[in-house]
This record gives structure tokens, sequence and C-alpha cells, in this order.
């Protein structure tokens, strides 16, 4: 038994689920200031996706039967398509909204789905069983390792180095960067504001589709609430990662991560089960010795 | 001109006592129209409006949308189950409270208020530290409080009795008891919205800088209308105890945030007026919602809403005021008589 390495590994997959996570609401929140709390509804919408609508315990696969070559492609477009869908029919109407009512009303958007799903799935957790072999231990540096965690480590590194280089290499790229510094200039200045808006929305229901399949293969179970813990968690990473900032929000969302794998392995047993209240106050105090976020970009610093 | 100034004052306290008349009216017309199942409706109602106006004396004066009340009201909830529960019962079902309150063995009104006090005393705690922060961040940190209290609450087994839930609290409060209660908190938030502290408070929602550049301490104001603003929320959680007889940590979680936030958005987090009316606005067609699902008959079929289409209806209505009304029903206006001129 090896403890360091497996805590590091645990850390680090955790972590980059909620990393992927929070880049998909710091990619939206960069180009229209909306904190969006529907994106872990797109993440359950993503997982229930997989299964045949009905009200069983056990599920049964519908797209998670096709092979994976078919089933990853297809899962990240719907995933974009919810997303670009929530944009059309919601936010498309509140480009002049104050953030407050953007935030509200991707609250009650988000309820929407949830209970949408709630009706066609009912509310008891479903097992589902997808690339079951993924769970199976390998051995690293001496820990035994679920290949699953290896490949989550992987996939967040992927998508990071990937989306890092669309957003400098490319037009719709550099773009968003643009809009996300100022908007009012940019679109000035001649960038597509439909197009940027669209892309980032489509990118960002992507990741949730993306995290949505790690999270079905990790834990085996389908549930209408799975969105709104991860949520939650990926909202604080944007946030203490400093708001707008992308890598800020990747590397918050790693630092929670490892932080709860150490609060879950070092707490004492008898508070174990108070981890989260543990997680969140520290959360509170880095917000307080920060408040615009560990790694705050100076374009969120508010001008008199 | 204090002709002018005594006239408005008179007319902004016509506002409360017109919402009052209102609720009074609803609560009337309930009971000897309604049957029971309605009277509790009327009971649940008048609870969600203590809540949502205490919530107002936050969120609509300093126009910081606040996540974390159903925590205050969670902590109120509890406390005065821990007050008034017989002893007997907490020594079952609650083993490892401390040994004051499990003897404890307090009349309801006291019970009430001192809920209100302890959640009160923990706003001022969390407030002293979450409204160091501005804008969303101070959203966001509202969130975090929420979940904290929820962990705590859900997981504290010999204290709170974690998930399973705690039964057996006095049903006092039927209709007319939270209808006292609705009433003091519109008179309360009236009280504070015109007091020195609010209209500071106000005047920074408007405007931080301009208001910080003419000596408003910000902070402070909104410290203290956090502080009042959860003593009701605790109040009202105390209330819900008494009006179900049982209590779980979950019903404090984000279903009520989101329906009280729906509510204060649909009516109009501008106006104390919007904070009623969106109450009483949503509980009547939730009501009427509930009443579909169970199925209505219309000639010789029986139509019926699918469950859960409560809530999605709910959550389509406050997406469709938010982007046609953004200002909610009441546009920040309030209800209000003229005294004379203009």
């Amino acid at each position: 038994m090896n403890a360091i390495p497996q805590l590091l590994f645990d850390a680090l997959s955790l972590g980059g689920i909620y990393a992927m996570a929070a880049l998909g609401i710091a990619l939206i929140f960069g180009v229209m200031k909306l904190v969006n709390f529907a994106h872990g509804e797109y993440i359950a919408f993503c997982v229930f996706a997989l299964i045949v609508p009905s009200t069983d315990a056990v599920a049964v696969m519908f797209l998670g039967k096709a092979p994976a070559i078919i089933l990853i492609p297809v899962l990240l477009l719907i995933g974009a398509a919810i997303a670009v869908a929530s944009e059309f029919f919601v936010f498309r109407h509140m480009r002049n909204a104050t953030p407050v009512a953007m935030m509200i009303s991707s609250f009650a958007l988000g309820f929407v789905i949830q209970n949408t799903l709630l009706l066609i799935y009912s509310s008891r957790p479903k097992a589902i069983s997808l690339w079951p072999e993924l769970n199976q231990p390998v051995s690293v540096a001496g820990a035994s390792i679920p290949l699953l965690q290896i490949i989550v480590i992987l996939t967040t590194l992927l998508v990071v180095v990937t989306l890092a280089l669309l957003l400098k290499r490319t037009r719709i790229g550099l773009e968003m960067r643009a809009a996300a510094e100022n908007f009012t200039m940019a679109r000035l200045l001649g960038v597509r504001a439909n197009a940027v808006i669209t892309g980032a929305f489509a990118l960002s229901g992507a990741l949730a589709a993306a995290v949505a399949l790690i999270m079905v293969t990790q834990t085996g179970v389908a549930d209408i609430r799975m969105g709104g813990q991860i949520m939650l968690v990926a909202f604080i990473a944007t946030v203490i990662g400093g708001l707008g900032s992308l890598p800020g929000a990747v590397a918050a969302g790693f630092l929670i991560g490892a932080v709860s794998v150490i609060l879950q392995g070092f707490l004492p047993l008898e508070v174990r089960p108070f981890r989260d209240a543990f997680l969140y106050t520290l959360v509170i105090i880095s917000l307080l010795l920060r408040p615009n976020g560990l790694f705050a970009p100076k374009s969120t610093k508010p001008r008199v | 001109m204090a002709q002018t100034h005594k006239q408005k004052r008179l007319s902004a306290w016509s506002t409360p006592l017109l919402l009052i008349g209102i609720l009074v009216l609803f609560t009337l017309l309930v009971t000897f129209l309604g049957d029971n199942s309605l009277a509790r409706m009327a009971a649940q109602t008048l609870i969600r409006v203590t809540f949502v106006v205490g919530l107002w004396i936050f969120v609509g004066n300093s126009g910081i949308v606040s996540f974390g009340h159903a925590g205050y009201m969670a902590i109120g909830a509890y406390c005065s189950a821990w007050l008034t529960l017989r002893p007997q019962m907490k020594g079952m079902f609650l083993p490892d409270l401390w040994p004051f309150l499990a003897t404890a063995e307090w009349p309801v009104f006291p019970a009430a208020i001192v809920s209100g006090l302890l959640a009160a005393c923990v706003a001022m705690v969390s407030g002293a530290a979450i409204l160091r922060l501005s804008g969303i961040a101070a959203s966001i940190a509202t969130f975090a409080f929420l979940a904290i209290v929820y962990t705590v609450y859900s997981s504290w087994e010999g204290v709170t009795g974690a998930t399973s839930s705690v039964v057996g609290l006095t049903r006092y409060a039927d209709q007319w008891i939270t209808l006292g209660w609705a009433g003091a908190t519109i008179l309360a938030a009236t009280w504070y919205a015109n007091s020195a502290s609010g209209l500071a408070l106000r005047a920074s929602r408007e405007d931080e800088v301009a208001a910080d550049a003419s000596g408003i301490n910000m902070y402070r104001h909104r410290l203290i209308a956090l502080i009042v603003s959860a003593f009701f929320a605790g109040v009202s959680g105390a209330l819900f105890g008494h009006s179900l007889g049982v209590l779980n940590p979950s019903s404090f979680y984000l279903g009520l945030t989101f329906i009280t936030l729906a509510m204060l958005v649909v009516g109009g987090i501008g106006s104390l007026t919007g904070a009623v009316m969106g109450v009483l606005v949503l509980s009547i067609i939730i009501e009427a919602l509930v009443r579909m699902e169970r199925g209505l008959a219309i000639g010789e079929t029986t139509y019926a809403l699918p469950t859960g289409a409560q809530e999605i209806i709910i959550g389509v209505i406050m997406i469709l005021v938010l982007i046609l009304r953004p200002a909610g029903i009441t546009g920040g206006r309030e209800l209000r008589l003229r005294f004379g001129g203009r």
C-alpha cells in the first residue's frame, strides 16, 4: 500500500473533473458575464441522453450501446446542442440584462431542465454500466489506480491544451479572447458577437458532455441530482480562480480537487462527514483574502 | 416643503397597511370559502411571505442576491425544534443535544423569537466575513454558506437527526399565527427601508462609488440589513417546522432557494410590494397546478398534468418574466396612497 501516489492520483483526477466543469462556466462568463447555473444540468442531461427514457430502476442503454468511436463525438454534440439551444431560447433575449438577472434566469433554466429529466426518467437513481473495464486497477508507481483515473488526467490535459491552442491560434479563439477582455470594444472592432457567444456555449456544452461521460463511467449511476454538486464546486473554482480567467479556472479546479482529497484523507474520522463544510469554509476564507480570485486577470478590476 | 415631506412619509407608511390588508383579505377568503387543505396552503403561503419579505430586507435594499437565506431558515427551524420538543423525544431522537437544550420545554412564542435571534447571530458572524466581498463573489459566498449549513445539518446525527426527519413538533402555526408574523415582517421591512440605514444602503445599491464618496459605510449597513433579514428568515423557519410538524435538512436547500428567489424576481426585487405580490401570485399558481396534477374533471374525462409539470411551468414563467419584464410585475413601484397633491 503506497498512500502518497494514491492520493496524488485521486487529487489529480478529481481536480481534472472540477477543472473541466469550471472551464465550461468560465468560458461563458468570459464572453457575456453570465454565471451559468444551468451548467450542472447540461451534465445531467448528457448522462441521461445515454439511456432509454423510462422510469425503471435499471437503465437500458440507448446511445450508450454505441461503440466509443461514435458515442463520444455524438455525446459531445448533444452537449453542445443543448447549450446552444439554451442560449438561443433564453440568454439571447437577455443580452442587455444585468448579470444578476441573467444569473437568476440560468438558475430557472437549470430547474426546468432538471424537472424535465425528472418527469421523463423519475427521481430514482439508476444503475448504468458504461465501459466497466475502465475501472480495473493498474499498477503505477507502486499504487494501484483505476485505469479511468489515468484517462481522466490525460483527457483533462488534452482538453486544456486543445482549448489553449484554439484560443491562441484560431480566428474564433482570438475573437473570444477579445470579447472576454472588453465585449463592447470587440464588437465595435468587428467581432461577430453571435458567432463568439454561440461558439462559447457550444464549447461549454461539449465540456459538460465530457464531464458527464467521466462521471458515469466512474460512479456507474445516473442520478437527476448529480449535476448540482459538481456545478457548485465548479462555480466556486471559477470564482476563486478569478472570474473570466480560463487558466485560473483550471488551476482552481485542481486546487479544490486536491484540497478535498487531502481533507478526506487526513480529517479525523468523526468529523469526516463534515468534509464539505470545511471545504466551503476554506473557500470563503480564500475569497476574503483575495476577493478578485487567486489568479484574477487585470480586466476584472472594476474601473471608476 | 415640510408639508410635502410629511405627506411623503405618510404615503410611505400606507404601503405596509395596504399589503397587510391584502393578506388579511386573502386569509379570510381562504378560511371561509376553502377546505382544510386550502387553509394549510394559506399558512404555507404566509410563511413564505415572512421569509421572502425577510429576504427582501437584505436583497432588495442592498442589491446583492443571497442564496444563503434558506440556511438561516434551517437554523431557525431546528432551534425552535430543540427548544420546544418534549424532553423524552429529544432523548430518543437527538441524544447528543447539550444538557440545557435536552431538558428545555419552552412555550412556542419565545422559542420562535429565540430562533430568529440565533439566525441573526449566525448572520452577524457569517455576514461579517461574506459582506467584505461585493457583487457576484458575495453571491457565490452566500451559496457556499448555504452548502455549509446543509452539510452540517444533514450530517450531525445526534443533534439534528441528520437526514432522518425530526418529527413531533407542535403544529400551532395555522393561517392566523402566520398572518400575524407576516404582518410584523412587513412592518419591520418598511421601518428598515425608511430608516437612515436603509436609505444609505439603497444609495449604495444604486451606485457604490458615489455612496462611498458621500461617506456611507456600505459594509456596516449591509451587515445591519443582513442581521434584520436573517432574524425573520429564522422565524419563518420556526413557523415552517411548526406548520408541517416535520423537519428535514433537504427542505432548506436548493428547491426552497429557487422557489423563493423566483417569487422575489417575479414580483420585482425593487419593491416591498413586489416581494409580497410575488409570493401571492406564484403560490396561487402553484396551488392551481398542484390541483391540476391531481386531475381536473371536464365533462366525462379527467385531464391531469404529469407530476413535475408544476416546477417546469414555474421555471418557464420565471424566465419569461425576466425576459419580458426584467424588473418584475411591479416594476419596482410600491402600492401606496397619495395624500394631498403631488
